[in-house]
């Protein structure tokens, strides 16, 4: 089935004529047809557009040298603004903004060819880990446990774009990562995801959660494809001051790579008490075959590990308090009515418009910024982000990458949502401490739990070297073999 | 003897400090490429980060700091080669984002000095204590409709040094001389336009009293957004007097802001401490620290413009003038540039007199400023020019002035039109001068009489009968070997 191709194959396929531009979207635009009414992964679909670019697509594939992403159809998360098209971050507040231009990382897609199928949906303002604060709904995980109907979560805040790619409702997607929002949720799904450097991809017209953690990235079906949408998407931007100026090497030259001689650390603080033996084992597998593909295992030390979740509890809320305090009802979200005064306004747009999760982390946010609280808080949270750094910066001088689990468990069902929002952070703690470091990472799936989920291991990269994570995951992903299928896809009747 | 309040308990010291708001001359915003012009129609000036879109991100722009630089070496400031943005959040509709960006930990210039001339000639130097970048927000419009308020973001965004000075000032005089030579040096700059009217120079007025030099400083208010330098004297005056009057009846200053009502002439509080805004600052994580380089401000440094003090010194040493006078003619930059093109090669002193005598009132009469002049620089030297070598005489010069004024004509050529070379020719004037003795042969008695006073009727006489033009010099000697020979 053409929804079954990678990215890397289609393009292929492509350039020989096997099959058509138009005839490889409209095998995508059924599948969201035929599955996005019980998945959920796009809040939009822009089906007629997409068609209309494949037309467009055959004709400059039918000139010649069409750019690598040429007629292949992508699902966009729906943080990143759409010219023309709808962007809700999932939120009712900007549920009917209309965006009067593209992010660049959007616009740089469009430039090497690719068409967009629709807008994925996402935890609200990509604040979740589970896909359960959306305003448009929960998204399905394709994925299920063998014999049981539970609904799984597909893990957040990319979830759309995990489940989407993984029930071949695309072939790749975009992300954006700001505590493990592409790692996470394509650990749980079963596919790869790719958070790059910060400052890699720019942020230009992405809408902000945490500016100073927010990256945009890959979700693929496999390392090649993350590589070759990668490529495309990076790049330095006069736009955005934190956007690097730093060539964009061919990242596609990476997969294969030899790792002879390649020192991977296995971080000691990753055995965290209590993981489950299924997790650990999966992590061993992941170290026996790198040892296998030529590569020493030296362990190495994150000693400030365990401040990474607390640190970036108080970092990410109290940069989201101030991005989010633009959606006041004065000139974006719906305005509440009957309001009395100016604060009246503010409070009740705000309070009808944002849902409780966002809500809960502005409080926290404006909290830790506050007189009285910042040096006990915001400021302390600074200075133990100096030390995470740290941490990664000296174990990089021993070694050339790290192997870690990518999540604490699988995927788990929606009616297991946690209570207490402390253990729903949890899920992130594997991939928080790379994100306040602006360390690349990368999760890649390794195997099926014994109840029938994917589980991901985790690479985590020096500054710019997406290449190294790049060629040790794509080595991994050979020996690991993963070819497990979700039973909810394209060409399986729902 | 120093400023002081007489109150019931004696004297009080007043002291100021004074937060300048001044908008910066640039093309385009603080951080969008968005047009700073004044004047255009409502949200015409405005790009999608000055309206806070969902993802839109700030981008420095160079010239704006580059004035930064400018106006801190211009007030022999500290220039940090590393400083940084904060955001200022707080919730208002005239800010789109929700947020100021400012630099609250780390200005880009440090402490720094101006020196103000007070009317008794004395000078003082008030410090400097830091200036900053930051944006300016947007107009709110509440008179467009009687149910809804408009809002006009063509200012939001908009780059303004915040300069704030030491509690260095003690009288109105002060700070009024203080902001007077402020808008002169950011003028000289080209960094702000200083025009206050249209707002972009605007100043927030700290003010506490004391008893005396060696109390330590009381409570201050803050009154915010004074608008002309005469409200700022103003204000400063009836705040001190509100202050002092509370504490002479044993109560005590609330710090508080509050708001100068010029036709009421009083302040009030516009919000008191507890109800402060709690501004939550933070480092703006979509900006990258700001660094320059210390060649960069080197040479920038190249480009400074002789600044008012520089320049004033020397006017008065090239040019032997009073300090009085350097001090008129360096005001406005453009009438030193003037003053020094007419007196350049020529006496400074008779230069200096013209330009701030008749020229200038000239340029009062017509309404005209020194730019929109019809008399040029250069003419204006070509007539001392012409009376310096006898061309024609002082009064003579002041009825070629005024040709020049209304024609904007050379003064040769004015002189030759009408004619009025001075006669030298000493036969001519002798002839009129035995006329004038003939005529009034009554007076030539009185006079050997011993009324002296009538030289000058007879001086008078020869000028008038000769149209002004004679040589008074010539008309005196003749005269006098004439009369006492």
């Amino acid at each position: 089935m053409l929804t079954d191709l990678t990215i890397a194959q289609a393009a292929e396929g492509l350039r020989k004529k096997e099959f058509s531009a138009v005839e490889l979207t409209k095998a995508h635009t059924d599948a969201i047809d035929a599955l996005n009414g019980r998945v959920n992964a796009y809040i939009t679909v822009t089906s007629d557009k997409a068609l209309e670019a494949a037309k467009k697509a055959d004709s400059t594939l039918a000139a010649g040298e069409a750019p690598a992403l040429t007629g292949i159809p992508l699902g966009i998360k729906d943080l990143f603004c759409t010219n023309g098209v709808r962007t809700t971050a999932a939120s009712k507040i900007i549920g009917n903004f209309v965006p009067p231009y593209e992010s660049t990382v959007t616009a740089k897609l469009l430039e090497n060819g690719a068409i967009f199928l629709g807008k994925t949906n996402l935890d609200e303002f990509a604040m979740g880990s589970g896909n359960l604060t959306s305003a448009f709904g929960g998204v399905e995980n394709p994925w299920h446990r063998k014999d049981d109907a539970s609904v799984l979560v597909p893990g957040g805040s990319s979830g759309g774009s995990a489940a989407a790619v993984a029930a071949r409702m695309a072939m790749g997607a975009t992300g954006t990562d700001t505590g493990g929002s592409i790692r996470q949720p394509a650990a749980y799904c079963g596919i790869v995801g790719l958070k790059p450097t910060y400052g890699r991809c720019s942020r230009w017209g992405t809408i902000a959660f945490a500016s100073s953690l927010d990256q945009a990235g890959p979700m693929t079906r496999s390392v090649e494809d993350a590589s070759i949408m990668l490529s495309a998407m990076a790049g330095a931007d006069p736009k955005d001051s934190t956007c690097a100026n730093v060539a964009v090497p061919d990242y596609r030259a990476a997969c294969g790579r030899s790792l002879k001689g390649l020192r991977v650390g296995i971080p000691a603080e990753y055995r965290a008490p209590g993981m489950s033996e299924e997790i650990l084992a999966v992590w061993q597998k992941g170290i026996d075959m790198l040892r296998e593909a030529g590569c020493e295992i030296v362990d190495v030390s994150l000693p400030h590990t365990k401040y990474g979740l607390a640190t970036y509890y108080i970092i990410a809320p109290a940069e989201c308090s101030s991005n989010l305090a633009r959606y006041d009802g004065v000139r974006f979200g719906e305005r509440a009515e009957g309001a009395t005064s100016l604060d009246d306004l503010y409070e009740k747009t705000r309070h009808n418009g944002f849902g409780e999760e966002v809500r809960r982390r502005i409080l926290m946010g404006t909290y830790v910024l506050s007189a009285g609280y910042y040096d006990a808080y915001y400021l302390k949270a600074q200075k133990v982000r100096t030390l995470i750094q740290r941490d990664f910066t000296q174990a990089f001088q021993k070694v050339d990458v790290l192997l870690t689990p990518t999540a604490p468990t699988a995927a788990f069902a929606r009616d297991e949502k946690p209570e207490d929002p402390v253990q729903m952070y949890l899920n992130d703690i594997f991939t928080v401490p790379a994100s306040m470091a602006g360390q690349p990472a990368m999760s890649v799936p390794v195997e099926l739990d014994d109840k029938g989920l994917p589980l991901g291991l985790q690479l985590i990269g020096k500054h710019f070297d997406e290449e190294t994570i790049i060629a040790v995951g794509s080595a991994l992903e050979k020996a690991a073999g993963f070819t497990a299928l979700p039973d909810l896809r394209a060409g399986v009747s729902a | 003897m120093s400023y002081t309040i007489e109150g019931n308990t004696g004297a009080w010291e007043i002291v100021v400090g004074l937060e300048v708001h001044a908008q910066v001359i640039s093309k385009s915003k603080l951080f969008s490429g968005a047009s700073t012009l004044f004047g255009g129609e409502p949200n015409s000036h405005v790009s999608l980060i000055d309206a806070g879109f969902p993802g839109m991100l700030p981008v420095i722009n160079q010239a704006c700091v580059e004035q930064a630089v400018r106006t801190g070496l211009g007030l022999k400031a500290r220039i940090n080669l590393q400083s940084r943005f904060d955001r200022k959040n707080y919730f208002y509709a005239d800010l789109p984002t929700g947020y100021q960006i400012s630099q609250f930990e780390h200005p880009i210039i440090g402490t720094g000095v101006v020196q103000i001339e007070l009317s008794d000639g004395s000078t003082r130097d008030i410090g400097i204590t830091r200036l900053h970048l930051e944006q300016d927000a947007g107009k709110l419009m509440h008179d467009q409709d009687p149910k809804r308020s408009f809002v006009d973001l063509n200012r939001a965004g908009v780059a303004l040094m915040e300069i704030v000075s030491e509690p260095d000032i003690r009288s109105p005089e002060e700070a009024g001389a203080y902001l007077r030579k402020l808008r002169q040096i950011l003028r000289y700059l080209g960094t702000c336009d200083g025009n206050m009217e249209e707002g972009s120079m605007r100043a927030d007025v700290n003010v506490s009293v004391r008893k005396s030099a060696s109390e330590p400083f009381r409570t201050r208010c803050e009154i915010k957004n004074v608008n002309s330098i005469r409200f700022v004297m103003q204000a400063i005056e009836i705040e001190a007097a509100r202050q002092i009057e509370i504490w002479e009846n044993g109560g005590e200053v609330d710090q508080e802001t509050r708001l100068f009502d010029p036709h009421k002439g009083e302040t009030r509080s516009l919000r008191s401490k507890e109800d402060a805004h709690d501004y939550r600052y933070f480092p703006d994580p979509d900006l990258l620290p700001l660094v320059i380089e210390q060649s960069w401000v080197d040479q920038i440094k190249q480009t400074l413009p002789e600044l008012p003090d520089e320049k004033r010194a020397r006017f008065q040493q090239d040019y032997g003038i009073t300090a009085y006078d350097a001090g008129v003619l360096v005001a406005e930059q453009a009438t030193a540039d003037f003053y020094e093109s007419v007196a350049k090669g020529r006496d400074g002193k008779s230069a200096a007199a013209w330009v701030t005598g008749d020229f200038f009132a000239a340029l009062n009469r017509t309404g005209k400023s020194i730019e929109e002049s019809p008399v040029s620089a250069a003419n204006l030297g070509a007539m001392l020019d012409l009376i310096a070598d006898g061309t024609i005489n002082g009064k003579i010069a002041k009825e070629v002035l005024e040709d020049m004024f209304e024609t904007g004509e050379a003064p040769l050529a004015i002189v030759d039109r009408k004619g009025l070379r001075q006669v030298t020719d000493t036969g001519a004037i002798e002839a009129t001068a035995d006329e004038i003795i003939s005529k009034n042969a009554d007076k030539v008695e009185q006079y050997k009489g011993g009324k002296d006073k009538l030289f000058g009727f007879f001086v008078g006489q020869v000028m008038k009968a000769t149209g002004g033009k004679a040589n008074p010099a010539i008309v005196n000697d003749i005269l006098r070997k004439k009369l006492d020979g």
